[in-house]
C-alpha cells in the first residue's frame, strides 16, 4: 500500500520534472529562434515601420529592401566576392592540405616527426593574434613592387586573401586528414602497388578518393568560417572589393547616421542565408564532425 | 614497394612542400616578428625602427587602457565560462537522459547560434539592445508603466560588459552542448538504471555518474572557453560597441588591433599580443592543473 503510494508520489514528480524540463528547453529554443525570425520579418518592412513598436508585423512585403542591399549598398557584389573567396579557399586548401596528410599519415621518412610537430605547433596559432603582422608583410610586398615595377599586388587582392584563409586553416585541416589516413588499411596501397601504379597515381586515382568523408568534414567547417570571417578581410581589404561580413559591418555603421533599417536587415538575410541552409542540409554531419575537436574564432 | 629511392623521396617532398611553405609564411614568420617587434619601437609606415628592449612592456605595466581592458577580458572570461558551462552541462545531460518528443528539433535550434557570423550577431544584438525601438526593452515594456526610459544595455558603461557577456553566451551554449551531449551519449545506461534501484534521484545522478565521466571533456572545453572568449570577444567588441562607450568595452586583442592598426603602433600593439598568448597560455595551464582529479573509468 506504501509502496504505491509511493510510486504514485513519484509519477507526479516525474511529470512535474518533464513539464518543467520542457518549459526551459522551450524558452532557450525561443531566445535563439525569435531573434533570428524577426531579422526575417524586419528585412521586407518599410522604413517608417522602424518607428514604434517592434513586434508589428510589416503590413506588406518590402521587397525593394533587398533591391537596395544588393545593388546600392553592393551587397551583391559583396556576395560574389564572398563567393570566390571562399571557394578559391577551399580549393587550395584541399589541394594543399590532402598530399601533406598523406605522406605524413602513410610514409616513414627522415625528419617525419619534426614535421608531424611543424604542423601540430600551428594549431596553438590563432589568426587573430597574427593579423597585423601579416598586413604588414604584404603592405612592405607592396611598397617594395610600388618602387620596382610601379604597381601593388599583395593587399585588395582576392586571391591573396583565399591564400591567407587556406594557410591559418592548414594546421587543423592537416591533423583531422592525416588521423584519418592513418586509420585505412595498409593493404590498399600495397594492391596498387602490385598493379603498377606509381606513388602518384596511387595516391590520387586510390587514397585520395577514400578520404572523401574526411574531406567533405573539412570543406563544412571551414566554409562556415571562411564565409563568416571578417577581421583578416577588414584588414587585408582596405579597398572596394570586400567581402560579404565586412560589407555587412560598413551598412550596420552607415544605418547608423542614415537609419536606413530595411537595408540593413535585408543585407542580414543575404549574409546569414547560405549558411543557413547549408546547416538544415547537413545538420547531423556538422555536429557529429565538430565532436573531432576544435576552437572556434 | 615500388619505383627507385629517389622517385619516392621526390614524391613526398612534392606533397610536403606546399604545406610547409605556406604555414611559414603565412603563420610562422607572423608569429616569429609578433615576437621580435615587440622589442621595437616602430610607427609602421616610417622605415625607422628603434630597438627599445622591454621598453613597451614597461609602458603595457602603467598603461590604464591596457589594464581595463585585462579586467574586462577576465570579467568576461569568468561570466561567460561559468554560465556557458553550467547551461550547456545541464541541458546536455537533459537532452541526452530524458526521452521525450521532439528533442532532435532542441539539438538542431540551440547549434544555429554557433554558425552565424560574428557581424550577424553583433548587427543582431543591437537590435535587440536598442534603448527605443530594441526588442529586448519593448519586451520589458510589458511589465513598466507607459514612461518607462528602458535600459541602456549598449550605452551604460556598468550594463554593456554584461550585455556582451549575454550575447556571447548564447553565441556559446548550443557548441559545448554538442560537445558534451557526445561524451554523455557514452555513458552505459546500466549505471543509471542500477542508481535508480538505489533510489537515486536524477540531481543524484548528475551529479555522481553524469559530471565525473565526463570530466575529461569538460577540463578540454575550459582551455576552449579562455582560448574562445579571448578570440570572440575582441570580434564582437570590434564589430558591435568599437571598445566603448569610454572604454568600458575593450578587451586584450580590440586593444592591441586599435594599437597597431589604428593608432600605427605597431611595436606596442605586438607587445601586448605577447602579453596576451602568454597570459591565455597560463591561464589554460593552472586551469588544467587545478581541475586534474582521477580519472573515473566505465
Amino acid at each position: 500500500m506504501d509502496s504505491v503510494h509511493a510510486s504514485k508520489e513519484n509519477k507526479r514528480a516525474q511529470r512535474w520534472y518533464k513539464f518543467f524540463v520542457y518549459l526551459v528547453l522551450i524558452i532557450l529554443a525561443i531566445t535563439i529562434v525569435v531573434p533570428i525570425a524577426w531579422v526575417f520579418m524586419a528585412s521586407v518592412k518599410s522604413n517608417p515601420e522602424f518607428y514604434g513598436n517592434p513586434w508589428t508585423l510589416p503590413k506588406h512585403f518590402e521587397w525593394n529592401n533587398f533591391v537596395s542591399a544588393w545593388t546600392t549598398a553592393g551587397m551583391g557584389r559583396y556576395l560574389g566576392n564572398s563567393v570566390f573567396v571562399t571557394a578559391l579557399a577551399l580549393v587550395l586548401l584541399i589541394i594543399i592540405a590532402l598530399p601533406a596528410s598523406y605522406v605524413l599519415a602513410r610514409f616513414k621518412f627522415i625528419g617525419q616527426k619534426f614535421w608531424n610537430g611543424y604542423f601540430m605547433v600551428g594549431l596553438f596559432i590563432n589568426a587573430n593574434y597574427i593579423v597585423v603582422p601579416i598586413f604588414l608583410m604584404l603592405l612592405g610586398g607592396d611598397q617594395f613592387l610600388q618602387r620596382t615595377l610601379g604597381s601593388t599586388f599583395f593587399l585588395n587582392n582576392l586571391w591573396v586573401l583565399a591564400l591567407v584563409y587556406a594557410a591559418t586553416a592548414l594546421p587543423f585541416t592537416i591533423y583531422l586528414l592525416t588521423n584519418y589516413f592513418r586509420t585505412l588499411p595498409q593493404s590498399f596501397e600495397e594492391a596498387a602497388y602490385i598493379d603498377g601504379a606509381g606513388y602518384m597515381k596511387t595516391f590520387l586515382s586510390v587514397m585520395a578518393p577514400m578520404a572523401r568523408p574526411s574531406i567533405i568534414t573539412v570543406i563544412l567547417f571551414n566554409f562556415l568560417s571562411f564565409w563568416n570571417e571578417y577581421i583578416m578581410a577588414l584588414t587585408l581589404i582596405p579597398g572596394a572589393n570586400k567581402t560579404l561580413p565586412v560589407g555587412l559591418l560598413n551598412l550596420s555603421a552607415a544605418q547608423k547616421s542614415a537609419q536606413n533599417y530595411g537595408q540593413l536587415y535585408a543585407g542580414l538575410v543575404i549574409v546569414m542565408l547560405p549558411t543557413l541552409i547549408l546547416y538544415i542540409l547537413v545538420q547531423k554531419q556538422l555536429t557529429k564532425g565538430m565532436t573531432v575537436g576544435g576552437v572556434k574564432g | 614497394m615500388t619505383g627507385s629511392n629517389s622517385a619516392r623521396t621526390r614524391f613526398i617532398w612534392l606533397c610536403l612542400s606546399p604545406a610547409v611553405i605556406l604555414m611559414a609564411i603565412f603563420m610562422l614568420y607572423p608569429v616569429v616578428s609578433v615576437f621580435q617587434m615587440s622589442l621595437y619601437k616602430w610607427g609602421g609606415y616610417s622605415p625607422d625602427k628603434q630597438f627599445v628592449g622591454f621598453d613597451n612592456f614597461k609602458i603595457l605595466a602603467g598603461d590604464m587602457n591596457f589594464i581595463r581592458s585585462f579586467q574586462n577580458t577576465i570579467l568576461l572570461i569568468v561570466v561567460v565560462t561559468v554560465f556557458t558551462l553550467a547551461f550547456a552541462l545541464v541541458f546536455a545531460a537533459i537532452l541526452t537522459r530524458v526521452k521525450f518528443k521532439g528533442i532532435g528539433l532542441f539539438r538542431v535550434i540551440f547549434y544555429i547560434p554557433n554558425i552565424l557570423s560574428i557581424v550577424v550577431i553583433s548587427a543582431m544584438f543591437s537590435a535587440i539592445y536598442d534603448p527605443t525601438q530594441g526588442l529586448l526593452n519593448s519586451f520589458l515594456r510589458l511589465f513598466h508603466p507607459a514612461n518607462w526610459a528602458g535600459i541602456q544595455w549598449l550605452g551604460n558603461e556598468k550594463i554593456v560588459i554584461f550585455s556582451l557577456a549575454i550575447t556571447l553566451i548564447w553565441q556559446a551554449i548550443g557548441y559545448y552542448m554538442v560537445m558534451y551531449m557526445s561524451s554523455m551519449a557514452s555513458i552505459p545506461e546500466d549505471l543509471y538504471e542500477s542508481s535508480a534501484l538505489d533510489g537515486a534521484g536524477v540531481l543524484k545522478q548528475f551529479f555522481s555518474i553524469t559530471l565525473p565521466l565526463t570530466w575529461s571533456t569538460i577540463r578540454t572545453t575550459l582551455t576552449f572557453f579562455v582560448i574562445s572568449t579571448i578570440n570572440l570577444s575582441f570580434l564582437l567588441v570590434t564589430a558591435m560597441t568599437g571598445g566603448g562607450p569610454n572604454g568600458s568595452t575593450e578587451v586584450f586583442l580590440s586593444y592591441m588591433y586599435k594599437q597597431a592598426n589604428t593608432n600605427s603602433a605597431y611595436g606596442y600593439g605586438m607587445a601586448i599580443g605577447v602579453v596576451v598568448f602568454g597570459f591565455s597560455f597560463i591561464l589554460s595551464a593552472v586551469l588544467q592543473a587545478i581541475t586534474k582529479r582521477d580519472i573515473y573509468e566505465f
